[in-house]
């Protein structure tokens, strides 16, 4: 805070006047450096409503150093002038004078002098009047004393063109009286103290305003990923429905849960190493339920179960190829051939996990990404049955058109009873992408901008709460 | 999902009506198909080579109509057609009828020898007779041609489909496999002669052909067909001969298919392409297709197309039930038949009678007559219903730890991370200082990059490398993951496990060994676990390549080792190209379910 004694001798000033008051003739009045009053008009404005401070610019006529010097000393030519006496000076002298080449040719064309060249000893000059008047030295007094506005443009000008003045523009305040003006000062509290709520003192202290504009300091606290906090929503709604969480806790999975088991043939362009990450070590899969592996080769190559089936050579060694698992219906697979073991009971289940695709990477696909399933399997489950949870379930998303994001349908014969369920059991289920609707939901078009390591950290530590349905 | 695009004034011409594109979207969706983009061949060139390459092309507009994958009877616009105008009722399902050539005379033969054996064993042949072309249906002959070999040929690795003007060549045809220097011919579109060598050097450089030299290229011998006066058909599966080529005033048409394998897919291939070609016939309505022999090196003798038909039985009820309806066995019957599946009540009971089209490979089960019957009856006239299933949810024990310990390591001011499960052999070995052997990794046989060799088997790399991608951000950089890596393991079916873990690091100026070690002590607390050497958990110091000398320890919870904390080794620092201190936490959490 700037000195007391200065703001308040300010603040009489301002209270003289009626209106306002520039701060440079304030500065002018004080006889105080310009940028003192600044810090002074600063300080009283975080003091509240005391006064108040417009920023102005102004232009303004200043003396250069050569026209300060003139303003002290006198022009060049009047100084030429007061240089010669009475009997004349050699030409040469004066020209030896400091302000002898310009001053001496002004003051001839002043016709204040003249020069005897034919004077014997050389050239002399020679005074031509008795006293001379200094306007030049006049002129730039006045404006030294903050009066330029007496003086014409043109004279101005000419001035300027003799370099001895020069327009600047100037910053300044025009300040006048605040709502709660007084001349005497206040100091403001920063903050409440324990030691005034105890003695009471807070009581009769002004307090300094804050600065509402300003952002806060950032909370001192760790993230959750977005795409995980969308994971979490999604598991919300499926154990709102009931769903209960498979085991997919299982990157590693045979070709014979990935594609046999669910009726996939073994020439299926998916199975192409295109498509599908396939283990050398571990390379293959050794352990099969036996019997239920012949009731898959039966169906796949000779048909059954009411089906034709592919009519195609299958071979073991195809389905014990090692993968990383293309889809999570590969443990959806698993769960139903082990409710098939038992006696049946109805089930709906779900999982959300990663699944892998040896695909060429853009955009929006990576060779990973989370998917979201669910199964529910009942006795006489209908295409109307599926499209009613389907409802139910997107419904919940708050999506509207849901048709592109996912896939669903009822699982095939060729799949359920060589698992051993009952005939007259269906399985309905549906899968989507977990990226996929997060990056609609956030206005994401690149997947890398929200997944891998590769993510800005900023975006993670920003990103807003989760709920779907809003 | 293969996209068909065809010109809207001739579709709507030879659907003899006029449609706006709403109309005809939803007749699409009652069909179950989909509009995909209504657009022209100059706006096509224009998005993808810009407005001058654009300017003259063809402002006609095209629909471009997503076909589901198991009707490869809708791949041209004279299919779609077809298709339609059964199923609006306008025209009956076509019947494909196999036909004794007319004069009376001997059927077209193609002789197989041995040698094919070797590089692509089997082949069969069809003829068309009476075709008519415009520029318009020879265009759509050509890309149908054009749409079944990157479909279901599998861009001609399974199948190569070839078709000549039987006027310009005579049988009997042979197929044989030669030495490239031996074959030489004048392929389609060039104006000399070319050894097969020559040829495949030629097609290097062709943006469409290049793609598949690979079939053969290094075969000793390769496939061709020739015609009794020694006349080049084909090499297949590249290219045909020029002297056979299809042309505006083509009338017969020699159909020949090779392929690696004859499995059912492949004769189904023949079948498909039969009986799309049978719609350019000039009274296609009779669909028929003249036969053709085909003889084996062991002398066997077989006739193709084999166009067989057969007939399903089911109950109306069957169907009622699976899709939700209720509907009379005879207006079931009715939109199977709208489906091109002619069907007919049978008069015992519901029982409906399915004849199957051999274009319809894909009908298998009752359950696909099912499914069309559905899309006949309209998805969106289903009603709706919540199935009854009563059922209580369970989370997955170690899902459910996982979600409530990320919520609370957030609370202790760590971020988490999202990091990919499959990373490079570099990543999770040498640059954590670890012998990849020791790793127990799980490694990937068919890798595009790098980046996809193994399976990770640590946590660490991946926040590491989250940190590269952050420094720019603001110090300390707390992060964590609770997530799964992958073991090999002998004792599961496939050989291998995953493995939930959770990882932490601390990068700042200082290592802050303490900050991490007080994650893990806020760790142990939430898991209920006391600090203590038997029950309890405990740290001991430990050596470990990838931390600092000194600097480690190996973590025990009820005198079980469950992972470790250190500061890393200044070279798995730098190598994972980070410049500050950082010490990591690294516990496996399955013994806390």
């Amino acid at each position: 805070m700037a000195d007391t004694g200065l703001l308040e001798a300010l603040l009489r000033l301002l209270e003289k006047v009626d209106g306002g008051i520039d701060s440079q003739d304030v500065a002018a009045d004080l006889g105080v450096d310009h940028q003192l009053i600044v810090g002074a008009v600063k300080s009283l404005q975080a003091l509240g409503e005391v006064i108040s401070a417009e920023q102005k610019s102004s232009k303004r006529w200043e003396l250069t150093g050569e026209g300060r010097e003139i303003a002290e000393q006198g022009s060049h030519e009047a100084r030429v002038f007061n240089a010669i006496p009475d009997e004349g000076l050699p030409q040469n002298e004066l020209m030896k004078m400091p302000s002898g080449k310009v001053g001496f040719s002004k003051a001839m064309s002043n016709k204040w002098i003249r020069l005897d060249k034919a004077h014997e000893g050389g050239p002399r000059v020679f005074k031509t009047v008795e006293t001379i008047e200094d306007t030049v030295r006049d002129k730039l007094q006045l404006v030294q004393k903050g009066l330029s506005a007496k003086l014409e443009d043109k004279e101005k000008n000419e001035l300027k063109k003799r370099k001895l003045l020069s327009e600047v523009t100037v910053k300044s305040y025009w300040i006048t009286k605040g709502s709660s003006f007084s001349t005497t000062i206040t100091k403001q509290e920063t903050e409440l103290t324990p030691e005034m709520i105890a003695s009471g003192s807070w009581k009769e202290k002004k307090f300094k305003p804050y600065n509402f504009e300003a952002m806060g300091v950032a909370a001192d606290c760790g993230h959750l990923h977005p795409l995980m906090k969308v994971r979490t929503q999604f598991r919300q709604i499926f154990l709102e429905m009931g769903f209960t969480e498979m085991p997919t806790n299982n990157f590693i999975e045979s070709s014979f849960w990935n594609f046999d088991s669910l009726f996939q043939p073994q020439q299926h362009p998916a199975r192409d190493q295109h498509d599908t990450f396939f283990i050398s070590d571990p390379a293959l899969a050794h352990e099969f339920p036996q019997d239920y592996l012949e009731r898959v080769k039966q169906v796949h190559s000779e048909g059954g179960y009411g089906s034709q089936g592919y009519k195609y050579d299958w071979k073991i060694e195809e389905a014990q190829k090692n993968l990383l698992r293309t889809h999570t219906t590969a443990v959806s697979a698993r769960m139903l051939y082990k409710l098939a073991q038992q006696k049946f009971t109805p089930v709906k289940y779900f999982s959300i996990d990663r699944v892998f695709r040896n695909e060429t990477l853009d955009a929006t696909h990576l060779a990973e990404f989370h998917q979201i399933e669910g199964v529910v399997a009942d006795y006489g489950l209908t295409l109307g049955n599926l499209m009613g949870i389907l409802h139910q379930f997107f419904t919940k998303l708050g999506l509207k058109k849901w048709v592109e994001v996912g896939n669903s349908g009822v699982f095939r014969p060729e799949m359920l009873l060589p698992m051993g369920l009952p005939e007259g059991v269906s399985v309905i289920a549906w899968g989507l992408s977990l990226e996929r609707p997060t990056m609609i939901k956030y206005g994401i078009n690149n997947i890398r901008e929200l997944v891998g390591h590769k993510v800005n950290l900023q975006m993670v530590y920003d990103s807003p709460i989760c709920r779907l349905d809003s | 999902m293969p996209t068909v695009s065809v010109k809207r004034d001739l579709l709507f011409e030879a659907l003899g009506q006029k449609y706006t594109d709403e109309e005809f979207d939803e007749l699409c969706f009652e069909f179950g198909l989909e509009l995909d983009e209504i657009t022209s061949e100059k706006e096509i060139l224009i998005r993808e080579q810009g407005g001058e390459k654009a300017e003259g092309a063809s402002d006609v507009v095209l629909y471009k109509i997503d076909v589901p994958a198991n009707r490869y009877d809708l791949l041209c616009l004279e299919g779609l057609v077809r298709g339609l105008q059964v199923f609006k009722e306008k025209l009956e399902a076509p019947r494909y009828k196999r036909v004794s050539p007319a004069d009376g005379g001997e059927p077209q033969r193609l002789v197989i020898t041995e040698e094919t054996a070797s590089v692509r064993p089997h082949a069969v042949a069809a003829v068309l007779r009476n075709i008519t072309f415009t520029q318009e249906r020879y265009e759509s002959f050509i890309e149908l041609q054009e749409k079944l070999h990157q479909n279901i040929c599998r861009k001609r690795t399974l199948v190569a489909i070839g078709t000549h003007d039987l006027d310009t060549i005579s049988g009997p045809f042979t197929y044989t496999a030669k030495p490239p220097g031996e074959i030489r011919f004048k392929p389609l579109s060039q104006s000399r002669e070319y050894t097969a060598a020559e040829l495949m050097s030629l097609y290097k450089t062709d943006s469409h052909l290049r793609h598949y030299l690979h079939i053969i290229e290094n075969e000793p011998l390769y496939p061709i067909i020739y015609d009794s006066n020694g006349i080049v058909l084909s090499m297949p599966p590249i290219i045909n001969g020029d002297h056979s080529k299809i042309s505006l005033n083509t009338k017969n048409i020699f159909i020949e298919c090779t392929a690696t394998d004859l499995t059912k897919v492949n004769r189904f291939t023949l079948i498909i392409t039969v009986c799309l070609f049978v719609c350019f016939n000039t009274f296609f309505i009779l669909f028929r297709v003249e036969e053709a022999e085909v003889v084996y090196p062991d002398g066997r003798l077989s006739v193709y197309p084999e166009l067989a038909y057969r007939t399903e039985t089911l109950s109306g009820d069957f169907i009622n039930k699976r899709v939700g309806i209720n509907e009379s066995a005879e207006s079931i019957a009715q939109l199977l038949t709208r489906m091109c599946l002619r069907s007919e009540v049978s008069g015992e009971g519901d029982l409906i009678q399915v004849e199957i089209p051999p274009t319809r490979a894909d009908v298998i089960h009752a359950c696909d007559i099912m499914e069309d019957a559905a899309i006949a009856y309209g998805f969106n006239n289903i009603v709706r219903s919540t199935p009854r299933t009563y059922t209580v949810a369970n989370q997955l024990p170690v899902n459910k730890l996982t979600e409530l310990l990320r919520q609370d390591l957030t609370a202790a001011g760590f971020t988490e991370a999202l990091t990919f499960a499959l990373c490079s052999e570099e990543d999770i070995a040498d640059k954590l200082r670890k012998n990849i052997t020791e790793t127990r990794a799980v490694h990937i046989s068919n890798p595009k990059t790098a980046d996809f060799q193994v399976a990770r088997t640590s946590l660490l790399p991946g926040l590491l490398k989250t940190i590269a991608a952050n420094r720019k951000m603001p110090l300390p950089l707390k992060l964590f993951e609770i997530s799964d890596v992958v073991l090999k393991d002998e004792t599961k079916d496939v050989g291998a496990r995953n493995n939930r873990r959770l990882c932490a690091v601390y990068y700042n100026k200082s290592p802050g060994f303490e900050v991490i070690h007080g994650l893990l002590d806020r760790v142990m607390q939430l898991l209920d676990v006391k600090p203590g050497r038997n029950q309890g958990y405990h740290i001991q110091a430990a050596e470990d390549s990838t931390f600092f000398p000194g600097r480690c320890a190996e973590i025990f919870s009820c005198g079980k080792s469950i992972g470790h904390l250190g500061v890393l080794h200044p070279d798995v620092i730098s190598r994972f190209e980070l410049t500050m201190p950082c010490s990591a936490i690294d516990i496996d959490i399955e013994p806390f379910l």
